[in-house]
C-alpha cells in the first residue's frame, strides 16, 4: 500500500493511517523508475485488482444492470432512503464517539501507569477476533429484555450504535497509539521549560502530532459501521423503517432475487465511504502542511 | 499499526488454509469416482436449515440398510434461499431439500433437477407441518387464532419475509386464515397490516426469530410446528396452539440430475420416503407425508380449517402478489407502517 502512494505520487491511500505523515521534501514525491520498482508496482497493482478493485466494480456493474434508472429507483425507495439514513446516522454518531474514546483509551494505555495495562491492550483487540454474530448474542444477552443489568437496548436503534461501538473500538485506539509511542518526549519538555501550560502543549505539541492518526481510524471505524452485519442482525430486530441497517436491506434484497436492488445500495454505501475515507485523508495532509 | 497488519496475515493465512481445505474436500470425492466399483460413494447433501438432527439420525438408519451401505455423506445446512442460489451458481449437490417449492423451482429453471422431480404420489414433498402459535407457558394472553394477533398490545414475532423464504408461510398463514373466516380480500389485507403493526421484531431467519422469543421478547412467535416441538425437545419453556384455520407446511426434496451417483441419491430418497424414515422425522417434530408412517408419542392435530398455498394460487403467484420487493402487498403494508414508525 505504502509503496504504491508513494512510487506513484497519485492518488489516495484507503489506509491513510498506514504511511506516516506525507514527508515534507517534495522530491521523494516524484516517481522512481527503476527495474525492481516497477515489478514491485505491477505485483501490486495485480494483487489489489485481483482481491479488491475488480470485486468491487463487479458489484458496481451489477448495480447498472437495469439502467441508471433502475438504479436511481432501487435506492430511492422508501425502504432503501430510510436503512441508508439510519445506517449513514449511526455510523457517524460511532465514528465520533470513537474518536474521543478511541484517543482517550489510547492516551491512557501509553501514557498512564494503568495497573494490568497489558490485559486491557489485549482486550482491545477481541471486538476484531470475535464472529460479529457472536458479539450480537453476546450483546443481546447482557443489554437485550432478561438484562442482568436492566440495560435494554435491543431492539431499538440505540441497540444499533452499541453493537457498532462494539465492533469498532480497535480502530482509532490501534492507530493513534504506535503515534503517541513514538512521539518525542523532549519536544514537551521543551515546551514545558518555556512555560507552556499542560493544556498548551496538547493543544499545540501532541494534537498535531496525533490528528492524522485519529482522522485514519475514525475513518475506518466509520466504514466499518456502515458495512456491518452480524453484530446488529441480532440486536436490531430488523424492523424496516426503525432499525433495519442497510447490510441487512440489502440482504433482503438478495433473498428476494432483486440482484440489481442490493448492488444498488452498496454501490451508495461504498460512495459514501469512499467520500469519507479520502475526505478525511485530505483533511490530514492540509493539517500535515499546515502543522 | 504494526499488530494489525499481523493479524491481518494471520486472518489472511486462515482463510487461505480454509479454501485449501475445501479443495482437499473435492478432490477426496473425485478419488472415490475414479476408484468406482464397490468401494464408499460420497453423497453432497445440501437443505435447509431446521431438518439437520433429522438428517444425522436419517443419514445413520440409513447406513444401516443394504442399499445404504457403502454411502458417505457431506452435509450442508443453511437458509433454504441460500442454499438453492448456491447448488444454482454450481455447489455440487447429488440430494437437496428445500423449505418452500420455489427454492426447488429455481433448480428446474436452471437445469440442476428434472422437471419430474414432483411427479410421486407426494408431489415431491417429504414432510409436512402446520403454521403454529408459540407463546409463553400457559398462554397467558390467550392466543388461539390468527384473528388475536392484530388485537392491541399483543407483541408478535416472526422473521422478515424478504430475508427469510420460510417466514413466507407465516405471513401467508395468518392472511390465509382470514378468507377460511369469509372475509374478502380487502378485509384479509387490512388484517394483516394490523398484524404486521404488533410484529415488533422481524429476525432474518426462523431460528433467530425463535431465538428472540426464548431470550424473552414477545408474547407470540409465529412459527412450524416442527419448531415449536424442537424447542420443547430442548427443555424450553413454552407452549403452542395449532390455530383451527392454518396453513399447511410442504417440504420438497429431489434427488439432481447432475448427480454423480444417482443410483445412491435415489436408494436416499427412497429411504427418506420410506415409513422408517417418515418415523424419523415424525419422531423430529415433522408430519409425515406417508400416511403408514409411525408418528407414536407425537400428537399431529389435525386442525379443521387446514388449507393449503394451492388454496391461495400456489407460490409463483403467491411470491409476486404479496411478496414482490415493490409492489407487492405486504412491501406496500410495511410501507405504509414504516412511514408512521419513522416519524
Amino acid at each position: 500500500m505504502s509503496t504504491a502512494t508513494t512510487t506513484t505520487g497519485a492518488g489516495p491511500g484507503l489506509l491513510p493511517g498506514a504511511r506516516p505523515a506525507p514527508p515534507a521534501t517534495p522530491s521523494r514525491r516524484r516517481p522512481l523508475h527503476g527495474k525492481g520498482t516497477a515489478l514491485g508496482l505491477g505485483f501490486v497493482v495485480t494483487f489489489l485488482s485481483v482481491i479488491v478493485l475488480i470485486p468491487l466494480g463487479a458489484v458496481v456493474w451489477h448495480s447498472q444492470d437495469q439502467g441508471l434508472s433502475g438504479f436511481w429507483h432501487a435506492i430511492t425507495t422508501p425502504e432503501a432512503t430510510s436503512t441508508l439514513r439510519l445506517t449513514i446516522g449511526a455510523s457517524v454518531i460511532v465514528a465520533l464517539v470513537n474518536l474521543v474514546m478511541g484517543t482517550m483509551i489510547a492516551w491512557v494505555l501509553v501514557r498512564d501507569r494503568l495497573p494490568g495495562r497489558a490485559v486491557f491492550d489485549t482486550l482491545i483487540d477481541l471486538p476484531f477476533a470475535l464472529p460479529t454474530i457472536v458479539a450480537g448474542l453476546a450483546l443481546l444477552t447482557v443489554y437485550g429484555p432478561n438484562s442482568p443489568l436492566h440495560l435494554n437496548f435491543a431492539y431499538a436503534r440505540s441497540g444499533v450504535v452499541v453493537a457498532l461501538l462494539f465492533v469498532t473500538l480497535p480502530f482509532v485506539v490501534r492507530t493513534v497509539q504506535p503515534v503517541l509511542l513514538e512521539l518525542d518526549r523532549e519536544m514537551e519538555q521543551a515546551a514545558a521549560s518555556l512555560g507552556a501550560r499542560p493544556a498548551t502543549i496538547f493543544r499545540r505539541i501532541i494534537l498535531p502530532n496525533i490528528v492524522p492518526a485519529m482522522a485514519a481510524g475514525t475513518a475506518l471505524a466509520f466504514a466499518r459501521a456502515m458495512s456491518e452485519f452480524g453484530s446488529t442482525v441480532l440486536i436490531s430486530g430488523n424492523l424496516p423503517f426503525k432499525t433495519q441497517v442497510a447490510s441487512v436491506h440489502i440482504y433482503n434484497q438478495l433473498e428476494s432475487d432483486n440482484v440489481t436492488g442490493a448492488a444498488a445500495v452498496s454501490t451508495i454505501l461504498l460512495l459514501v465511504s469512499l467520500v469519507v475515507l479520502v475526505g478525511l485523508d485530505v483533511l490530514q495532509r492540509w493539517a500535515a502542511r499546515r502543522g | 499499526m504494526f499488530t494489525t497488519a499481523r493479524r491481518t496475515i494471520a486472518l489472511s493465512a486462515a482463510a487461505l488454509a480454509a479454501i485449501l481445505a475445501l479443495g482437499a474436500c473435492a478432490s477426496t470425492d473425485a478419488s472415490t469416482d475414479a476408484s468406482g466399483g464397490g468401494k464408499t460413494v460420497t453423497l453432497s447433501l445440501i437443505a435447509y436449515s431446521t431438518p439437520q438432527a433429522a438428517y444425522e439420525k436419517l443419514i445413520k438408519a440409513f447406513q444401516q440398510t443394504p442399499a445404504g451401505k457403502n454411502v458417505k455423506f457431506t452435509q450442508s445446512y443453511g437458509a433454504s434461499g441460500d442454499q438453492s442460489r448456491a447448488v444454482a451458481s454450481g455447489l455440487p449437490a447429488d440430494y437437496v431439500a428445500f423449505s418452500l417449492e420455489t427454492d426447488m423451482t429455481r433448480l428446474v429453471d436452471a437445469g440442476i433437477v428434472a422437471p419430474t422431480w414432483n411427479t410421486d404420489e407426494h408431489k415431491g414433498m417429504i414432510t409436512n407441518s402446520v403454521v403454529s402459535l408459540v407463546t409463553r407457558k400457559g398462554n397467558p394472553k390467550n392466543i388461539k387464532t390468527f384473528a388475536d394477533l392484530a388485537k392491541p398490545g399483543v407483541d408478535v414475532i416472526t422473521p422478515n419475509p424478504f430475508s427469510s423464504g420460510s417466514a413466507r408461510w407465516n405471513i401467508m398463514a395468518a392472511y390465509g386464515s382470514q378468507l377460511k373466516e369469509g372475509k374478502t380480500e380487502a378485509e384479509a389485507t387490512a388484517y394483516l397490516s394490523k398484524m404486521l403493526h404488533n410484529v415488533s421484531v422481524q429476525d432474518d431467519s426462523g431460528r433467530a426469530a425463535l431465538q428472540t422469543f426464548t431470550g424473552g421478547k414477545g408474547d407470540v412467535l409465529i412459527s412450524y410446528e416442527n419448531e415449536a416441538i424442537f424447542a420443547q425437545q430442548n427443555g424450553q419453556d413454552i407452549d403452542y396452539v395449532v390455530p383451527d384455520d392454518t396453513l399447511l407446511i410442504e417440504n420438497p426434496a429431489a434427488v439432481t440430475k447432475t448427480s454423480k451417483h444417482p443410483k445412491q441419491a435415489k436408494a436416499f430418497l427412497d429411504f427418506v420416503r420410506s415409513d422408517a424414515g417418515q418415523k424419523i422425522f415424525a419422531q423430529n417434530g415433522y408430519r409425515p407425508v406417508s400416511k403408514t408412517a409411525d408418528t407414536a408419542g407425537q400428537n399431529f392435530p389435525v386442525p379443521s380449517g387446514l388449507f393449503t398455498i394451492q388454496d391461495l394460487g400456489g407460490w409463483d403467484a403467491v411470491a409476486t402478489k404479496f411478496f414482490d420487493p415493490d409492489k407487492g402487498v405486504v412491501t406496500k403494508i410495511e410501507r405504509d407502517l414504516g412511514v408512521s414508525v419513522e416519524k
